[in-house]
């Protein structure tokens, strides 16, 4: 059981939660014309052996999308932020 | 390399079974090989074992970090069958199904291919459409299916909930009887066995680092046990091919996930095929032990721990339960997990790269055992011909761009939907 210490609801079980999606990807910005960075955006991903900055979701909890980095060998947790503060 | 017959096995009997020979060799590695296998899984060691039999390349190396059949291969549920829809997959895997059908007598290793037949079951008037459109194509294209109603399923299966509280009622079902299981440790050691014979070296406890290079061209492999040259270097390192692409400069579409296999204690002869919940994702067989085999859905979230959380125990375990309320009372024996390459459109890669001299064999997500044979013998072609064969034309990298995806599922690019 991973266990998430939620900003705003403190240490909690990760059902409470849905994964996101690699918190790392950017959308290009919307006049971009090129095809490449579309590709990338869609499709192309890091998926980096240790740490890995992610999103997830504390949908029964306070319902606030959070930036979790959490190592993908361990599942060890090292910093959880409120998505809105750190994302942008 | 004995050949393996029921005289073999009396006439060693006859000497207390001191006198087998090994299966395969452990040598020494040469300098160089004309083809470098990287990831000695079922896909890689069918590779080198296909790049032997049919296209006579036998100076090939298989690199293992760990043992034979150690990673996902022997961590999969053994399901082997052909039901794909979408143009680029369905010709592939009934070119498996078919391999794997012969694959015993092939390999002179009992692979104990068992054809009990499958059975994905639908719930919904809707899912009943989409079975019948697939088991269209799949009569179209010369592979066996059924479509089965609520009465005759619950002839065949009489042992799931049909009762008014069952809380995904089933509907109907499609069944390919020519799919089943194989043992899948047998599978490893039998393409090990016949590459072996041919001349191919197996190098275990060996694990790749990075790569030689020449001129912009890959021209080897480091490991931690030293340098070996190679003339071509193929990964098929499942969960791992994102970071082994990665020291070549290539980031691929696709995420490491880990998905759970159960087993059960072992129980009376129940079921005699292999079912497919159709409300979530759980499937059930049991092995020639007794244990049931129970399989479900990943994690969910990015993971290379090969190691599972219990959520998804109790989550796969609900399932069973609610198509199967009979096993309630059943234990768990054991469970484990593998990390999946989960790609983009759920669907492989066995394909040259933009990387000269590195091929890739990934992708699988989590329907890699099944296509073991194929997988190897499509693999090997792409290598010797440096051209796919047109039953692996589709699974390229660079389908994405095109436009040409194959979305078997229609989940879109989110990795875990698949």
């Amino acid at each position: 059981m991973i266990r998430i210490d939620c900003p705003i609801c403190g240490l909690r079980d990760e059902t409470e939660f849905t994964y996101g999606a690699d918190a790392n990807v950017r959308r290009p910005a919307m006049d971009e014309a090129e095809m490449q960075p579309w590709l990338d955006y869609v499709f192309f991903r890091d998926n980096p052996r240790g740490w890995h900055r992610e999103y997830w979701h504390h949908v029964q909890g306070c319902r606030q999308w959070l930036v979790v980095e959490r190592n993908t060998l361990t599942h060890e947790i090292r910093s959880c932020d409120l998505a809105r503060e750190v994302a942008a | 390399m004995t050949h393996y017959s029921a005289f073999s096995v009396f006439r060693n009997a006859l000497s207390g079974n001191k006198k087998w020979s090994r299966a395969w060799r452990d040598p020494e590695p040469k300098t160089s090989y004309d083809v470098v296998i990287v990831g000695g899984g079922g896909h890689g060691l069918a590779t080198a074992y296909y790049l032997a039999k049919e296209y006579g390349i036998t100076n090939v190396a298989v690199i293992e970090k760990g043992w034979l059949g150690g990673g996902n291969t022997g961590r999969n549920t053994t399901i082997v069958r052909s039901n794909y829809m979408m143009p680029g997959n369905t010709l592939f895997y009934e070119r498996s199904m078919k391999l794997w059908e012969n694959l015993s007598q092939d390999l002179n290793y009992n692979v104990m291919i068992s054809q009990r037949g499958q059975y994905n079951l639908c719930h919904t008037p809707g899912q009943m459409d989409a079975a019948r459109r697939r088991g269209n194509v799949m009569r179209a294209n010369g592979i066996d299916a059924e479509l089965f109603s609520r009465e005759e399923v619950r002839r065949r299966l009489p042992y799931l909930d049909y009762s008014e509280n069952a809380r995904f009622p089933i509907e109907g079902a499609i069944y390919q009887s020519r799919a089943g299981t194989a043992r899948h440790d047998a599978v490893a050691w039998g393409f090990a066995r016949g590459a072996d014979s041919r001349g191919v070296d197996i190098l275990q406890q060996r694990e790749v680092t990075g790569y030689l290079w020449e001129g912009g061209r890959i021209a080897g492999v480091q490991t931690n046990r030293g340098d070996i040259r190679a003339g071509k270097v193929a990964l098929c390192v499942a969960g791992h091919s994102g970071h082994l692409a990665q020291m070549a400069g290539l980031r691929l579409p696709l995420e490491t996930h880990c998905l759970q296999a159960y087993v059960t204690e072992a129980y009376k002869p129940l079921v005699d095929t292999v079912i497919s919940f159709g409300a979530a994702h759980f499937y059930v067989s049991q092995s020639d032990k007794g244990g049931l085999v129970l399989g479900g859905d990943l994690d969910m979230y990015n993971s290379y721990a090969q190691r599972g959380g219990l959520p998804m125990v109790e989550h796969t375990l609900a399932s069973a339960k609610a198509l199967m309320p009979c096993i309630s009372r059943l234990k768990l024996l054991r469970h484990w997990a593998g990390v999946m390459d989960m790609s983009m459109d759920g669907s492989p890669f066995i394909t040259k790269t933009p990387v000269d001299g590195l091929y890739l064999n990934g992708g699988w997500c989590y329907g890699g055992f099944k296509a073991t044979p194929a997988s190897g013998w499509c693999f090997a072609h792409t290598i010797a011909k440096d051209e796919p064969h047109e039953d692996n034309a589709e699974f390229t990298l660079d389908r994405f761009s095109r436009g040409y995806q194959i979305d078997e599922k229609g989940a879109g690019p989110q990795p875990n939907a698949h």
